[in-house]
């Protein structure tokens, strides 16, 4: 195999400066803060409601994916055959994530539905644990 | 975007590596690809389970602790802590495999020494947290805090928490091991004997996907 030759990529060459890899650092830290604020703000005010936040929690979320595989792990300078490669099979998430969230939704609504004993233990409260000796607050 | 190849260029036809990566970085590339399933999967099956789930713990109410703070409630500021930890360690592997790339040993030594410091670090402060959870009750099998709505919790929450982040960080550990690893080859001039760094590469991308992995730890069990 190591007769076969790989262009550029085991000797030295000027196009992995260290530029790029700090402006990842500083966009992964901003979009970071970004959401620890958003939450701190929901905390204090429930403002913005809980749905739209996990939107945007989500939407950063990748965001912050992509620019670590892209600039960190350095996909995205790799020849475009190969990013398909891992690019294709990765958008099997896609049907994962929404099949079985909506699965377990479905089964939740059924039990809530059908099940009185299920849908009446969500109403049962328990004691603050406040109450309880040794637990904070 | 993609890396500039000369036009009429033929991969194809033999004598040079189609994709123009060394086979052991494409494997590791297809490694990470089934890892991600293998947490794609854990992290898919919570969201079922919380789905289908009628009420879930607060995490602000969960995750409120900070080292030598006793009983202050700061929600967020310890895993934010740990998530810049886990960045800079990941921004220090990068300039490591650069160091690699001009041929500068004495540079990866430095880089690998730090990357290796901030994953000791993230693993420090993940044991502090799974300690100060277990004195407060929490394990696999029990769960002592009640949901949002204050209606008595599955032990769902506990047992994805600890699993999940168990299986991370025990990622990161073997990244460690891996990292100490290609820092003794290092120093013993195997690199500079080879005259590439391609093993620190292959380590780096293995480093950044545990990175990239606690990307959505963080999202799915602190923040939503």
């Amino acid at each position: 195999m190591s007769s076969i030759e790989t262009t550029g990529h085991d000797k030295p060459h000027a196009s992995f400066d260290t530029k790029p890899i700090w402006r990842t650092f500083w966009i992964l830290l901003v979009i970071t803060l970004v959401e620890i604020t958003l939450a701190t703000i929901h905390m204090k005010t429930d403002f913005p409601s809980k749905y739209v936040l996990n939107g945007i929690y989500l939407i950063l979320t990748c965001a912050k994916a992509f620019y670590i595989i892209a600039e960190f792990m350095h996909l995205r300078h790799e020849i475009k055959n190969m990013i398909m490669t891992i690019a294709v099979p990765a958008c099997l998430f896609i049907w994962f994530i929404l099949a079985f969230l909506w699965d377990g939704g479905s089964y939740n609504a059924l039990r809530n539905r059908y099940d009185r004993h299920y849908a009446d233990q969500n109403k049962v409260k328990v004691e603050q644990p406040a109450e309880k000796p040794g637990k904070p607050e | 975007m993609a890396q500039a190849v000369p036009a009429g260029q033929k991969w194809w036809s033999g004598g040079k590596s189609p994709f123009n990566v060394e086979y052991g970085k494409l494997m590791m590339w297809y490694f990470l690809m089934s890892d991600s399933f293998t947490f794609g999967a854990f992290l898919i099956s919570y969201g079922s389970i919380r789905f289908a789930t009628n009420g879930w713990p607060n995490p602000n109410e969960v995750f409120k602790a900070f080292p030598f703070f006793g009983e202050t409630n700061l929600p967020l500021v310890f895993v934010s802590l740990m998530t810049f930890i886990l960045i800079m360690s990941s921004v220090t592997m990068v300039l490591a495999v650069a160091a690699g790339h001009n041929g500068d040993q004495k540079k990866v030594t430095l880089y690998m020494i730090l990357t290796i410091i901030g994953g000791l670090a993230f693993l420090s402060c993940q044991a502090w947290e799974w300690t100060h959870l277990y004195h407060e009750g929490a394990w696999w099998g029990r769960n002592p805090f009640p949901n949002a709505d204050m209606s008595k919790a599955s032990t769902n929450f506990t047992n994805f928490f600890f699993t999940i982040t168990g299986f991370h960080g025990f990622h990161v550990f073997s990244g460690v091991i891996i990292n100490v690893i290609m820092l003794i080859m290092n120093l013993r001039g195997t690199f500079a004997k080879k005259g590439h760094y391609l093993m620190i590469e292959k380590a780096g991308l293995y480093w950044h996907f545990v990175d990239l992995v606690w990307v959505f730890v963080f999202t799915c069990f602190y923040l939503l």
